[in-house]
C-alpha cells in the first residue's frame, strides 16, 4: 500500500514539474482547480484528497493557500464555493484572492464557512508544505520544509529532497535536509546498506524524531539484524547524550522553580524577616502585581496594540507602585498599630488578604484573566528529545536575580536603606540620630509589597491570573524565608534555589505530590538541627 | 487561684442550658411549635461546640505556653479521621458495591484488601483511644523534636504549618488510602444507632457540650496550678525560667500533648455531625482561623477561645447565607477591627474595663 | 424496609408542614416558589461556580418573566458553600430545612456532591447536579445532568484512537490526584487494554490540586511520545492547573499535530485565562460548545449577555446542563401540578428539552441525561469548534461497565426495579 502510495505520489510529483515548466498547462491546471473544490468539500476524506492533490499540483498559489489553512484564515464562499484567505475584522471579513494574487474586498462573515482542518489535515498539510518549501528562496522556510519532513518521513518526498539538498550550498539547512533523508532512508523501503548509514546519521542527532524513527526500527521484529543493530547503537547513543541533557534540563528547571520561589518571596523577606510582619496578605500583594499587568496589558491593546511587545516591561513598574501604594495604606491604616506584636499582625493582615481577594473577585470577577506573553518570551530552545529550555523560565530566572540585586543594591546604598538598617538594628538610637522611623517604617513596608506586585508580574506569565493566585504562593514563601533564615536576603536566594533543585531531582522518582511532601518533612527536620535557618542572625534580631 | 471562678461557672451554666435546651426543645416539641429547635440548628451548635473545644485546645497552648501552632487543624482532622474510619467500617455491606470489608472508595480503585492501618477500626474500643492516640502521638513527636531544638516564636509555627501542609498533600493522595479528595463520606451509623436519628443527633450535641465543658476543666486544672504558673513563665520568659533550673521543654511537650489530644476529640465528635471529613480539614487556611477565632475570644481566657469559636463560626454560617457576595469583606474588616481595637479579644478586655469603670467609680466616690 | 419507615416518616413530615402552612404561613409567603442555588462564590472553587450560580438566576428571572411557575414567582435563594465541603452539608441543610426550597440547583466537585448527597436523602430534597463527574453514582435524590464517563472520555479516546483523530497508540493520562481523574483513568486503561493496548504504551501521572510547575512532566511526556508510537495525552487536570499546563505545553512547543490533549475538565471559561494562539487543534470533548450554531444556542447567548452586561463571557457545558435541569424540571413540575419532591421525581422521567446544541435531551430512570458527545478542537479565538460527533444521544451510564464490581450494578428508579445500585429489582 505505502509502496503504491509512493509510487503514485512519485508520479505526480514528476508530473507536476513538468507542468511546472509550462505554466498553464490545462491538465495541471485542471488538477489544481479540482483540489480547489475538494478543499470546500464537507467530508474530512474529500479535504485529505484535495491537499494531497493541491500538493501535486505545485501551483505556485498551493502554498500560501495551505498555510492559511493550516492557520484557520481559509474561508469558502457559501454560494459559490470559491475559496478566500480572510482577514477578520468584527462581523465583516476582508477577502483575499489567492489564485488570482489579489484582494476582493469584503463580505458579511455569515456568507462564508471556515475549510476546517483537525490533526491529521494539519499534518498533511505541514507535509504538503514541507515539500512545496522546500527550494523557497527564504531560508528560514526552507529551514522548516526540511523539520516538517523530518516529521513525515515520506519516502515519496525523497527525490524532490535529493534535488533540493544538490541545492543546498551548506548550513544549518542543508543539515537539516540530511537528516529528512537519513529519516526517510531508514524506512523499510531502502536497502540495509543505506539505512544502517541512516541509522549512524540519525544517532548523531538531537531530535526528538530521531529517537521515535530509531525506537520503531528497533521495535520492528521483522527488521534486517545488521539494520536493526546499528539501530539500537545509534538509539544507544542517543539515550547517552539525553541522560546527561536530563540531568542538566533538572538543574535548569530546579532552577527555574526556584527562581518562582525566589519571586514570590523576596518580597516577604521585607515585609516579614527585616520588619517582623507576618504579613498574610503578601501573597495578595502578588495577586495585585499580577492584576496590575493585566490592566496594563488591556491598555496595551485597547491604545497601542502595535507595541504590545513593551507591555511587559511597563507592567514592572505599574505593578510596583500598585502593590507599594496599596502596602503604605495598609502600613498607616493597620501595621502602624501592631508593631511589636508579630502575632497580632497575623490575624489583621489575615484578614486584610480576605478583603482583598474579594475585592479583586468583585472587580475583576471570580474567573482567570488573560495575561498574554510577548514574542521575545515564547517558545523554547530544544535540547533533544523532550528537553527544552523555554524563554520565559530563562527570562523568569533573570528577572528574579535582577530584582533580588537591586532590593541587596537599595537596602546596602542608598540613603534609605541605611536608614531602614538602622531602625530595624536599633530602632531609639535611629530615632535619636534624626531618623524619622514612622516614615522608614512606611517605606520599607511600600518596598516589600512593591516587591511582591513586581513578583507578580513574572508569575502572570505561568500561572493562573485570578483571585486565589496569592494563596498558592503564601505557604512556599513563608518556608522559603524560615528555611534560608529570617532577615537575610542571602538565605532567601540559597533557600529558594536549594528547595527548587532538590524539588526537580526528587519528583522524577516520587512523582509531583510525593516530592512535595518529602521536602516538607526534609524542612521540618531542617529546622531542629538550624532552628534560625541556613542563615542565622546572630543578636538581637534573631529574637522574633 | 480556684478551679472554678465566677467565669467558668457562668461559663459552664450556660453551655450545660444550651446544649439540654436545644436538645430537649428538639426532641420534645412538635416541629410546629414555635420553640421548637429545628434539626438543622441542633447540628449546627454540635458543630459550634466542636470548634470551641478546637480553640480551647489552640488557646491551651498559645495562650498559656506562647506556642502559636499554625497547625492545630492537624490534630482535629486526624482526630476526624480515626472517627471516620471507624464509621467507615460501620457501613459494613451497605455500601453502594456490598463489599462486605472495603469501603467503597477501595473497591472502585481495584483495592483487593483493607491496608494494615484500617485493620482494628471495626471496634470503638480501638477506634475511639485512636483518636485520642494518633493525635497526641504525633504532636508528641513533633514537640520532642522542636521544643528540645528550642524552635520558638514564628519558626516554630511555619514548620507546625509545613506540618499540617505536608499532612494535607499526603491525605490528598489517592494511593494513601483515605479515600483522597472525597475523604470518608455517606456514614451510616455509631454504636448501632442511626447517624439521621434526631436522638442520635441531640446525643452528640450533648456529648459535645460535655467534651467541651471536660475540656474547659481539663485546661482550667492544667493552668491554675504550680504547672500552669510554669507554663506562664515559659511563655514569658523561656530562658530565665530555663535557669532557675525548670525544663521548659518538658512544660511545653506535655501542653502540647494534650492539647493536641482535645483538639482530636473534637475532631471525632465533628465528623458524626457534619457527615464528612477530607483533607481540606488539613489546610493551612483552616488553622489560621482558629488562631483567629481564639484572638478574637481573647488570648489566655479559655472562655473567650470558646466564644470567639462560637461567635465567628455563627458569623460565617450567617452571613454566608444573608450576604453571599459580601460577606468576606465582613469577616475579613471584623479580623481587622479587633485586633485594632479590641486587641486582646472580647474577654480579654473586661478586666481592663472593669479596672476603668472602678476608677471612675472610685474618681467619682 | 427502611425507605418504607422513610417513606412513612416524610409523608408525616410533609403532613406536619403542610399542617404548618396551614396555620402559620401568612398568604404572601406561599406566592413564590423558592429554588436553592449552591454554588461556591469564594474559595477556590469559585472561578468555575460563580459563573453558574448567575447561569442560574437567569433562567429564573426569564421563566418569572415569563409567567412563572404554577402562577407564582419562582425566587432564587442563593448561599456561598465557600469551597468548604462540610459547609456544603450545613448550607445544604439550610435550604432545604430552614429555607424549604423546592430545588437546589448545585455542587461542582465530587466531594461537595458527596458531601450533601446524605442531607438530600435524609430529608429528600432535591438536587441537580450540572458537571461532568466520574459516575459510579445513582441517588433518588439528585438528577445529574452532566456527562458520565461514558459520555465523555470513552467517546474522546475512541476518537483519538480513529484515523481522523491521528491514530494515537500510545497514551499518557495526566491527570489531578482525586477520584474524577482516577476512577476515569481506571475505566479508560480497562477500556485501552480492550482495544489491545499494552501498558507499556500507558502513562499515568498525577499531580497535586493547582499544580504549577508541569516543566518535569511535560518533559516526561514528551519523551514518552518520542519512542516510536503515535501518542495523545489524555487529560483530567482540574481546574486552577490548567492554566500553567497549557502555557507549559504552548512554551515547550508541543503541537497538537504532533501531541495532541484531549481534556475533560477544560471549556472555554478555562481558556479565557490563556492565550490559545499556541494551542490550536488541542481538543476537548463535551456534550456542549459555545462554538454551535443552533438558534436555541444564539438566543441562549444573547439572553447570557444581556443579563451579565458583558459581551466577551463565555458559555460553556455546565451552564448547558443547568439550562435542561432547570427546564426539565420546570415541566415536570407543570406536569404535577406541585413541586412536591416525589411527585416532580416522579414526573421527570422521560421528559425531554431541546438542548442547545440542536439534539432532544432526555431524562433516563437511572437520573442520567441523554445528551450527544461533542469533540471540539481549540481555536485561536479561545473557541472550540466542533470536529467530531456522535450519531445522536449517548445514554449516561450511571455505573461503568469497564469496571467490575460496578459493571453488575443497575441503576432505575422505576418498577420494579426502584433502585441506584442493584444487582436484582427491588420488587
Amino acid at each position: 500500500m505505502a509502496v503504491r502510495n509512493a509510487i503514485f505520489r512519485l508520479v505526480l510529483v514528476l508530473f507536476a514539474a513538468g507542468a511546472c515548466l509550462a505554466p498553464g498547462g490545462g491538465s495541471a491546471s485542471g488538477g489544481f482547480d479540482a483540489a480547489l473544490v475538494l478543499l470546500a468539500g464537507k467530508s474530512a476524506k474529500k479535504r485529505m484528497a484535495g491537499i494531497e492533490a493541491l500538493a501535486a499540483s505545485a501551483h505556485p498559489a498551493a502554498a500560501p493557500i495551505l498555510s492559511a489553512m493550516v492557520d484557520g484564515r481559509l474561508y469558502y464562499r457559501k454560494d459559490d464555493k470559491r475559496l478566500f484567505v480572510v482577514a477578520k475584522r468584527g462581523r465583516e471579513f476582508d477577502l483575499f484572492d489567492p489564485v488570482a494574487g489579489e484582494q476582493a474586498g469584503t463580505a458579511p462573515s455569515k456568507s462564508l464557512k471556515k475549510v476546517k482542518v483537525n490533526n491529521r489535515l494539519r499534518r498533511a498539510i505541514r507535509k504538503a508544505l514541507a515539500g512545496l518549501n522546500l527550494t523557497h528562496a527564504d531560508r528560514a522556510i526552507r529551514l522548516e520544509a526540511a523539520a516538517g519532513l523530518l516529521k513525515s518521513a515520506d519516502p515519496g518526498l525523497r527525490p524532490a529532497l535529493v534535488a533540493a539538498l544538490e541545492r543546498e550550498a551548506g548550513g544549518d539547512v542543508r543539515a537539516a535536509m540530511e537528516l529528512a533523508l537519513a529519516a526517510v532512508d531508514i524506512g523499510p523501503d531502502s536497502t540495509p546498506a543505506v539505512r544502517i548509514a541512516a541509522a549512524e546519521r540519525l544517532g548523531a542527532s538531537e531530535s526528538p524524531e530521531a529517537r521515535a524513527l530509531l525506537g520503531r526500527v528497533v521495535g520492528d521484529a521483522k527488521t534486517d539484524a545488521a539494520v536493526r543493530e546499528a539501530a539500537r547503537a545509534a538509539l544507544q547513543q542517543i539515550e547517552d547524550r539525553l541522560e546527561l541533557y536530563r540531568q542538566f534540563g533538572a538543574v535548569f528547571q530546579g532552577i527555574s522553580l526556584g527562581s518562582v520561589l525566589l519571586l514570590a518571596a523576596v518580597g516577604l523577606a521585607i515585609t516579614f524577616g527585616v520588619m517582623g510582619v507576618i504579613n498574610m496578605a503578601h501573597g495578595e500583594m502578588v495577586m495585585v502585581g499580577a492584576y496590575a499587568t493585566f490592566v496594563v496589558q488591556e491598555l496595551f491593546r485597547t491604545f497601542a496594540p502595535e507595541f504590545f511587545g513593551l507591555s511587559l516591561a511597563v507592567a514592572v513598574p505599574a505593578a510596583f507602585l500598585a502593590a507599594a501604594a496599596l502596602g503604605v495604606g495598609l502600613e498607616r491604616s493597620v501595621i502602624r498599630w501592631l508593631y511589636g506584636r508579630p502575632l497580632e499582625t497575623l490575624l489583621a493582615t489575615w484578614g486584610v488578604s480576605l478583603v482583598l481577594r474579594q475585592a479583586v473577585r468583585t472587580i475583576f470577577g471570580p474567573t482567570n484573566r488573560e495575561v498574554g506573553s510577548p514574542e521575545w518570551m515564547s517558545g523554547a530552545m530544544e535540547l533533544a528529545g523532550g528537553v527544552a529550555i523555554t524563554y520565559n523560565r530563562i527570562w523568569i530566572i533573570l528577572f528574579s536575580l535582577a530584582v533580588l540585586a537591586a532590593v541587596m543594591a537599595v537596602i546596602r546604598y542608598t540613603a534609605f536603606g541605611l536608614e531602614m538598617r538602622a531602625v530595624t538594628q536599633n530602632r531609639p538610637m535611629a530615632n535619636a540620630m534624626g531618623i524619622r522611623s514612622r516614615k522608614v517604617d512606611s517605606m520599607t513596608f511600600a518596598l516589600g509589597s512593591g516587591v511582591a506586585g513586581m513578583a507578580g508580574v513574572a508569575l502572570s506569565q505561568i500561572d493562573n491570573v485570578s483571585p486565589n493566585l496569592g494563596q498558592a504562593y503564601i505557604v512556599d514563601s513563608f518556608m522559603v524565608i524560615v528555611f534560608g533564615g529570617v532577615g537575610n536576603l542571602w538565605g532567601v536566594l540559597v533557600g529558594a534555589m536549594s528547595l527548587g533543585v532538590v524539588n526537580k531531582f526528587i519528583e522524577p522518582f516520587s512523582g509531583a505530590v510525593l516530592g512535595k511532601i518529602v521536602i516538607l518533612v526534609a524542612l521540618i527536620l531542617f529546622i531542629q538541627r538550624r532552628p534560625q535557618g541556613l542563615f542565622a542572625m546572630r543578636g538581637r534580631a534573631a529574637e522574633l | 487561684m480556684r478551679l472554678l471562678d465566677l467565669k467558668g461557672r457562668i461559663f459552664l451554666a450556660a453551655l450545660a442550658v444550651l446544649a439540654a435546651g436545644a436538645a430537649l426543645l428538639n426532641l420534645a416539641l412538635p416541629e410546629s411549635a414555635a420553640l421548637h429547635v429545628p434539626n438543622y440548628a441542633v447540628g449546627l451548635i454540635g458543630k459550634y461546640l466542636c470548634f470551641a473545644l478546637l480553640a480551647l485546645s489552640v488557646d491551651l497552648v498559645w495562650g498559656f505556653a506562647g506556642i502559636l501552632s499554625l497547625g492545630h487543624g492537624a490534630f482535629f482532622a486526624l482526630g476526624g479521621y480515626a472517627m471516620g474510619m471507624h464509621l467507615m467500617r460501620q457501613i459494613g455491606e451497605r455500601g453502594v458495591y456490598g463489599h462486605p470489608e472495603l469501603p467503597d472508595f477501595m473497591v472502585f480503585l481495584d483495592w483487593k484488601e483493607l491496608p494494615w492501618y484500617w485493620h482494628g477500626f471495626d471496634s470503638a474500643w480501638f477506634a475511639l483511644p485512636m483518636c485520642l492516640v494518633v493525635p497526641g502521638a504525633l504532636a508528641f513527636l513533633f514537640g520532642w523534636l522542636t521544643f528540645r531544638s528550642r524552635v520558638t516564636g514564628v519558626y516554630l509555627s511555619i514548620i507546625s504549618q509545613a506540618m499540617t501542609f505536608a499532612l494535607m498533600l499526603a491525605f490528598f493522595r489517592n494511593d494513601m488510602g483515605f479515600g483522597g479528595n472525597n475523604g470518608l463520606t455517606d456514614f451510616k451509623d455509631l454504636f448501632g444507632l442511626d447517624l439521621k436519628d434526631a436522638g442520635m443527633r441531640a446525643g452528640l450535641l450533648l456529648a459535645s457540650a460535655a467534651a467541651l465543658a471536660g475540656g474547659y476543666l481539663l485546661c482550667r486544672w492544667m493552668t491554675v496550678g504550680k504547672f500552669g504558673r510554669v507554663l506562664v513563665a515559659v511563655r514569658d520568659a523561656e530562658q530565665r525560667t530555663r535557669f532557675l533550673g525548670y525544663r521548659p521543654e518538658h512544660y511545653k511537650i506535655l501542653a502540647f500533648t494534650v492539647s493536641a489530644m482535645m483538639a482530636g476529640v473534637a475532631g471525632a465528635l465533628y465528623v458524626p455531625q457534619v457527615g464528612i471529613i477530607n483533607p481540606g480539614e488539613f489546610s493551612p487556611a483552616n488553622s489560621i482561623e482558629i488562631v483567629i477565632w481564639v484572638a478574637v475570644g481573647g488570648r489566655g481566657t479559655l472562655v473567650g477561645a470558646a466564644l470567639g469559636a462560637v461567635l465567628v463560626n455563627y458569623a460565617k454560617s450567617f452571613l454566608t447565607g444573608a450576604a453571599p457576595e459580601m460577606w468576606l469583606f465582613v469577616l475579613g474588616g471584623l479580623f481587622v477591627a479587633v485586633t485594632l481595637f479590641v486587641p486582646k479579644g472580647i474577654l480579654g478586655e473586661i478586666p481592663g474595663l472593669r479596672a476603668r469603670w472602678r476608677e471612675r467609680r472610685d474618681g467619682h466616690g | 424496609m427502611n425507605t418504607m419507615m422513610s417513606r412513612i416518616r416524610n409523608l408525616a413530615a410533609a403532613g406536619l408542614l403542610a399542617g404548618a402552612a396551614m396555620v402559620s404561613a401568612a398568604p404572601a409567603m406561599a406566592e413564590t416558589i423558592k429554588v436553592g442555588i449552591l454554588h461556591s462564590l469564594s474559595g477556590t472553587m469559585a472561578i468555575s461556580e460563580t459563573t453558574l450560580k448567575d447561569a442560574m438566576l437567569m433562567l429564573i428571572d426569564d421563566l418569572n418573566k415569563n409567567g412563572g411557575l404554577l402562577g407564582k414567582q419562582v425566587e432564587p435563594v442563593v448561599v456561598d458553600p465557600a469551597s468548604d465541603w462540610p459547609l456544603f452539608a450545613e448550607k445544604a441543610r439550610e435550604l432545604i430545612e430552614k429555607e424549604k426550597v423546592a430545588v437546589v440547583f448545585g455542587c461542582w466537585t465530587s466531594v461537595s456532591r458527596k458531601s450533601v448527597l446524605p442531607v438530600f436523602e435524609e430529608l429528600n430534597g432535591l438536587l441537580f447536579y450540572p458537571v461532568q463527574y466520574e459516575g459510579e453514582e445513582s441517588s433518588r435524590n439528585v438528577f445529574y445532568t452532566g456527562a458520565a464517563p461514558n459520555q465523555q472520555a470513552i467517546p474522546a479516546v475512541e476518537y483519538l484512537m480513529s484515523e481522523d483523530g491521528g491514530g494515537a497508540e500510545r497514551f499518557a493520562l495526566l491527570g489531578t490526584d482525586y477520584v474524577y481523574p482516577r476512577t476515569t483513568n481506571k475505566i479508560l486503561r480497562a477500556f485501552l487494554h480492550s482495544k489491545g493496548i499494552s501498558d507499556d504504551d500507558i502513562l499515568e501521572e498525577y499531580t497535586p490540586f493547582g499544580h504549577s510547575d508541569w516543566q518535569t512532566i511535560v518533559s516526561k511526556v514528551r519523551a514518552f511520545a518520542s519512542e516510536g508510537k503515535k501518542t495523545a495525552i489524555v487529560s483530567t487536570i482540574n481546574g486552577d492547573a490548567n492554566v500553567p499546563f497549557y502555557k507549559e505545553l504552548a512554551n515547550q512547543g508541543v503541537m497538537a499535530e504532533d501531541l495532541p490533549v484531549v481534556a475533560f475538565s477544560v471549556g472555554e471559561e478555562e481558556l479565557a485565562g490563556i492565550d490559545t494562539a499556541p494551542l490550536v487543534g488541542h481538543l476537548a470533548a463535551w456534550n456542549y460548545f459555545m462554538s454551535v450554531e443552533t438558534p436555541e444556542n444564539e438566543a441562549f447567548i444573547e439572553k447570557w449577555h444581556a443579563f451579565i452586561g458583558d459581551e466577551d463571557r463565555v458559555t460553556n457545558d455546565p451552564m448547558e446542563a443547568h439550562y435542561i435541569g432547570f427546564k426539565m424540571w420546570v415541566q415536570a413540575v407543570n406536569q404535577a401540578g406541585s413541586t412536591d419532591v416525589d411527585a416532580v421525581r416522579q414526573a421527570m422521567y422521560g421528559q425531554t428539552v431541546p438542548s442547545l446544541t440542536g439534539t432532544t435531551a432526555l431524562m433516563n430512570v437511572n437520573h442520567h441525561l441523554s445528551k450527544p458527545v461533542l469533540i471540539g478542537e481549540v481555536q485561536d479565538d479561545g473557541q472550540f469548534e466542533v470536529v467530531w460527533e456522535t450519531d445522536g444521544p449517548v445514554v449516561g451510564d450511571a455505573w461503568s461497565d469497564y469496571i467490575p464490581e460496578s459493571a453488575k450494578l443497575t441503576a432505575d428508579w422505576t418498577y420494579p426495579w426502584v433502585c441506584g445500585n442493584c444487582e436484582k429489582p427491588m420488587f
